[in-house]
Formats: structure tokens, C-alpha cells, sequence
């Protein structure tokens, strides 16, 4: 139950209003996914609305070979740093968990800056940090390779898989698998890009955009604000979360990911290969870009086999289509990445229900 | 991963500070962010401040990340 019994009845008596609307409304971002599913807002709103999870947990849409990249390092006797989200992902290679079971150095850091730390004080090391994430947290990435490069310090390098949102969100309008009516866009990506960063995805495609927090509220007047252009036949990005997320975003943040980074096409489980959706270190500073210093490649890797999660996480499935989800694969033996992250919509599923009735507001 | 959290600043030394996450003293990067004061809420990803918030906002924000990462609600 959400606390404040009865606040949000207003709320869901206005949405009941939609109730002639059909309309499929995906959010993609990782937080949503959980907040979505821990609310248990699926039930509270008209039968035709659908909330869907697209490719939000950047955990989740890392591609397996990127995975098996990093295993191989930390075997090689590299001491491989990474988020904590990412440690229990498994790959061909088995996932950097095991890797650390079988005598690697793989260790987990809150901050990149806290991995460059740890080449900073053991200069006989040679430390790898494996970033992993989206425009959220790319700015911080790009901040610790200016640090490293400015500082000389050479043994510190990162293997890099690092996305932005709105090409991923402009596939799954192309490719219309999902019958996207409505984007929850996400709230801490969207601090860092502003909300001018989903004109094309509203006006050019005609999806209809709000920028959303995380209460029970903010996703219920989200939702409320989405099918109200649905109605009216509007198509604008508009904000909910209003206090955090400007349209021009953090331009000091988004300055800072470019002066670093190029764009190039980078591949996505689930969504294939995405045309400028990745960011990659730019050739002047390739000495600190692992793919060269240690001379590997990220090769291509098949999804475990049965696995739904690339259906999933570009909106063509849910959770509970897959033969997997439940039995074979739970958190605590997970089989794909969704079911991995603490944000994969497998594992919220999972814990919340999907559209089971399990919360009363 | 996108999560963010508010934190408040105790110290301030050039673009690093120390803040008060939750009860526990960390540094943090304010090279994205203007106007921090010591006393200024900030909201905190991976060590770097990404905007800032006012105290009724950061209330708020703790408030719903306790609803949605904390215990079973009884």
C-alpha cells in the first residue's frame, strides 16, 4: 500500500475517464520500471492503458559481448572495476561474480572517480573500469577520463558500453513491434538532456512525451497527461517532474560528455545495432581506451538460449511470456540480465506482480 | 542506475565537496552543478551532484525512494 491512503483517489477517478482509450504507454527507464511495478499502478488504471517497460536498465541492454570483454580482462589479471549492477550479469564468459570466485580481481565502485582512486594508490596494478550506463551517468564517466588523462595516469583505461536514450526510444517508434502510443520518458536522463532532447520522438513521430518522477502521483498524473494528448489528438514533450528536469537540461553535464566521447553505432540486446546511439572514447585518447591498450574486441554474442529478455526490453514481450521467467529463471538464479538488475522489468515483475491487483491506494 | 539521490553539502573544496548521504559522510563532484552552498541539497549519481534541490524537494525525493527501494510496506 502507498502511503497517504486516499491521496491519489482524485487521481485515478480522473483517469477513469480515458476508459474508451486503447493505448500502450512504455516507460524506459530502469526506476519507473520498479516504481511502476511497486505501486502496483497497472491496476489502478482504465483496462485499455497499458504500461509496457522498453530498454530503460542500462544493466539490461548492454550487449553479452560486452560482458564477456570485461570477464576476459579481469582473467587476464587486469583489476577490473564496475558497478555494482553489473556484476551478476552472465555472459558466454560466465559473469564478473564468478570471474571474482575463480581468483580475479574484479572489485565493485559507487563512483567511477573511486575506480580511478584505486590506480591512483596501487601503481603496480593496472586497473580496467568497466562503464556501463546511460546520459545520466556519462558526464561522471567522461569527468574521471579527463582526470586520468590531465593526471597522466597510466594504469588506469575503461572499457566502455555507454548509451543515450532518445535513438533507442526513435527505433521503437520506427519499428512500431511495440505499438508505442505514449513515452513516460525518464527522469534522471532527462536532468542531464532536457526535455527538448524528445521533440522528434513527439513531434516528428507523434508520440506524445512526458518527462515523469518517481511518486505514485508523478506516474498517475504522467500517465493522466499522456492520454490527455492522446485525446486531443496533441503530440508535444511536456514535464511532469518539473523541479529537476529543465527542457534545456544540465548543459555543464552535457558539455563535459561530448568533450571526451564520440557518437557511433552501437549494438543494444534486443534492439540490434542502433545508429548514433553510443558513445565511444575519442581517437586522440584511445591510450586510455581498453579495446586498444590491451588490443581486444567486443565480439557479437548470442542471447542464453530461451531467454526473452532483448523481446522484453524492446517492448515486444512482457515477463510472463517468457517459458523461463519464474521457474528456470528468479533473481536468485537468474538466466538474462532482466531478471539480473534490482531495475530489470523480469525482476520487478517478478517481486511486484505484474497486473495482478497487489496494492490498494 | 539512473537512480539519484539527495544528499546535503557539509564542506566545499573547489569542485569537490564532502555531503551527507542518507547519514553517511561522501565526497562528491560539483564540476556539473552552480550556486552550491554549504547547507545546499544536491541531487547525487555516482558521486557527482546533477542538479540541486531545495529541502522540501529532497524530503520529497527521499520520501518516494523509500517507498519504492525500501522494506515490504506492512
Amino acid at each position: 500500500m502507498v502511503r497517504g491512503d486516499g491521496l491519489y483517489s482524485g487521481l485515478i477517478g480522473d483517469l477513469k475517464r480515458y476508459s474508451y482509450i486503447k493505448a500502450t504507454i512504455m516507460e524506459v527507464c530502469g526506476t519507473h520500471t520498479m516504481a511502476i511495478s511497486r505501486y502496483g499502478i497497472r491496476s489502478l488504471l482504465p483496462e485499455g492503458v497499458r504500461l509496457i517497460s522498453g530498454p530503460g536498465c542500462p544493466v539490461c541492454v548492454t550487449e553479452p559481448g560486452a560482458i564477456s570483454t570485461a570477464v576476459q580482462l579481469a582473467e587476464s589479471g587486469v583489476t577490473l572495476v564496475t558497478f555494482g549492477d553489473m556484476m551478476r550479469v552472465p555472459s558466454a564468459r560466465g559473469s564478473l561474480y564468478q570471474a571474482r570466485a575463480k581468483g580475479a580481481d574484479v572489485r565493485i565502485a559507487y563512483s567511477p572517480l573511486d575506480a580511478l582512486n584505486i590506480a591512483v594508490n596501487n601503481k603496480d596494478i593496472s586497473v580496467c573500469f568497466f562503464a556501463v550506463g546511460f546520459e545520466t551517468t556519462i558526464p561522471g564517466i567522461s569527468f574521471t577520463l579527463k582526470r586520468a588523462i590531465e593526471e597522466g595516469i597510466d594504469n588506469f583505461s575503461m572499457l566502455t558500453s555507454l548509451r543515450t536514450i532518445p535513438p533507442a526510444m526513435e527505433v521503437i517508434v520506427k519499428t512500431g513491434e511495440a505499438g508505442v502510443d505514449g513515452f513516460i520518458a525518464p527522469g534522471h536522463v532527462s536532468t542531464i538532456i532536457g526535455s527538448e532532447a524528445y521533440r522528434d520522438i513527439a513531434e516528428k513521430y507523434g508520440v506524445p512525451t512526458v518527462v515523469s518522477g518517481f511518486s505514485a502521483g508523478d506516474i498517475l498524473t504522467t500517465v493522466s497527461m499522456i492520454l490527455d494528448m492522446i485525446e486531443s489528438n496533441e503530440s508535444e514533450v511536456r514535464i511532469q517532474y518539473e523541479h529537476v528536469v529543465k527542457p534545456e537540461g544540465n548543459i555543464k553535464a552535457m558539455k563535459m560528455m561530448y568533450e571526451y566521447f564520440n557518437i557511433y553505432d552501437i549494438a543494444w540486446r534486443g534492439l540490434g545495432i542502433i545508429e548514433k546511439s553510443g558513445l565511444k572514447i575519442k581517437e586522440e585518447y584511445s591510450a586510455i581506451d581498453a579495446l586498444c591498450r590491451y588490443d581486444i574486441e567486443i565480439e557479437e554474442e548470442d542471447e542464453p538460449e530461451g531467454c526473452l529478455c532483448g523481446d522484453v526490453l524492446a517492448g515486444r514481450a512482457i515477463p510472463p511470456d517468457c517459458s523461463l521467467f519464474g521457474g528456470l529463471c528468479t533473481p536468485s538464479k537468474p538466466v538474462g540480465p532482466c531478471m539480473v538488475s534490482s531495475e530489470g522489468s523480469c525482476a520487478a515483475y517478478y517481486k511486484y506482480g505484474g497486473d495482478r491487483v497487489r496494492y490498494t491506494i | 542506475m539512473c537512480l539519484a539521490i539527495p544528499a546535503r553539502v557539509l564542506e566545499i573544496d573547489g569542485d569537490m565537496a564532502l555531503v551527507d548521504l542518507n547519514g553517511v559522510r561522501v565526497r562528491a563532484n560539483l564540476a556539473f552543478v552552480d550556486g552550491v552552498k554549504v547547507g545546499s541539497w544536491v541531487l547525487l549519481h555516482t558521486g557527482f551532484a546533477i542538479s540541486v534541490l531545495t529541502e522540501e524537494e529532497a524530503m520529497e525525493t527521499f520520501d518516494i525512494l523509500n517507498q519504492v527501494f525500501g522494506g515490504e510496506e506492512k
